[in-house]
């Protein structure tokens, strides 16, 4: 690690090292939800950065999957309702 | 409950035009202090005001996606093609939420423009504030352990604009982009649910006027 460290210094607009590449990275583990992982244990930065593409990609699948249901009824549903949901969305946040 | 949410919605139309320009003053000064960002980003796309802008502009999206298929002839594309339009509006809605302060979102604009590759490279050179990291990023990828940098690399497909990003922009435009996200499939998922949730069957509505 000091070897790879040394030949950084070279880049030296570039500061952080790799541990703090790593602690940016745990930076990301709260936004993540936490099902299995218990707090205390270790969390590596690469289960991080696999936690987050899963997530992400889990996020797409979603607004996909929403998007299709919501084009379904949005064609079932006539222009009178779409306007109606406008209000709705208006009152209800 | 029901009395603060007509309280808010009469100064709601008026509050909306004003939060986005308060918004705008105030992400300017967010641009320009990186570090209180992360902690600005959560807050930004948790508050009900962001949810409430996004479905609105989200809302008449839509109705111009729904009118624009209902013109169309064929009933089949309608369905089949349908998911992918109103995706491409959530997207679009979204990134214009972020009001180009981040790279995800511009990323997504400047697709939607279908100019040539050479001109988007060009544009997002422009754009970006740090261009002069970009030497430096080639070099610093190469110093971490394999499995993280491999690791680094799928999360940068993931996010959009991000594939040759340095890794602290890159984590930052991921949490940002996580948050919105989240933010998007909550305004989604609302909205399906009113409109599944209100029957069609109205009296005296037409189905496809």
């Amino acid at each position: 690690m000091s070897s790879r460290r040394s030949s950084s210094s070279s880049s030296r607009a570039s500061k952080p090292s790799d541990d703090e590449i790593k602690e940016l990275v745990l930076k990301l583990q709260p936004l993540l939800p936490q099902l299995h992982h218990s707090r205390n244990a270790p969390v590596s930065a690469s289960s991080i950065l696999e936690e987050t593409c899963s997530y992400i990609k889990r996020l797409h699948r979603e607004v996909e999957d929403l998007s299709k249901r919501l084009s379904q009824l949005l064609d079932s549903a006539g222009i009178t309702d779409v306007d109606e949901e406008l209000i709705r969305t208006l009152l209800r946040h | 409950m029901a009395a603060s949410m007509m309280s808010n919605f009469d100064g709601s139309l008026d509050a909306l035009s004003m939060e986005s320009s308060r918004k705008k003053r105030r992400k300017t000064g967010v641009v320009e202090e990186d570090h209180n960002r992360s902690s600005e980003t959560g807050v930004r796309w948790r508050s009900e005001t962001e949810q409430r802008i996004y479905s609105t502009k989200l809302a008449e999206a839509l109705r111009q996606v729904r009118r624009r298929s209902s013109t169309s002839s064929a009933a089949v594309a309608k369905v089949a093609g349908g998911g992918r339009d109103v995706k491409e509006a959530a997207d679009r809605v979204l990134a214009t939420a972020a009001k180009g302060t981040t790279r995800w979102s511009r990323a997504i604009l400047t697709a939607r423009l279908r100019i040539s590759k050479t001109i988007h490279k060009k544009r997002k050179a422009r754009v970006t504030g740090d261009n002069r990291l970009k030497k430096t990023e080639v070099r610093r990828e190469r110093i971490m352990l394999p499995v993280v940098q491999k690791k680094v690399r799928v999360l940068s497909r993931l996010v959009p604009g991000c594939r040759k990003t340095s890794l602290p922009n890159l984590l930052e435009e991921t949490t940002d982009y996580i948050a919105a996200l989240k933010m998007q499939v909550r305004a989604m998922a609302a909205l399906a649910e009113l409109l599944s949730g209100s029957p069609v069957n109205r009296p005296g509505s037409s189905v496809n006027s």
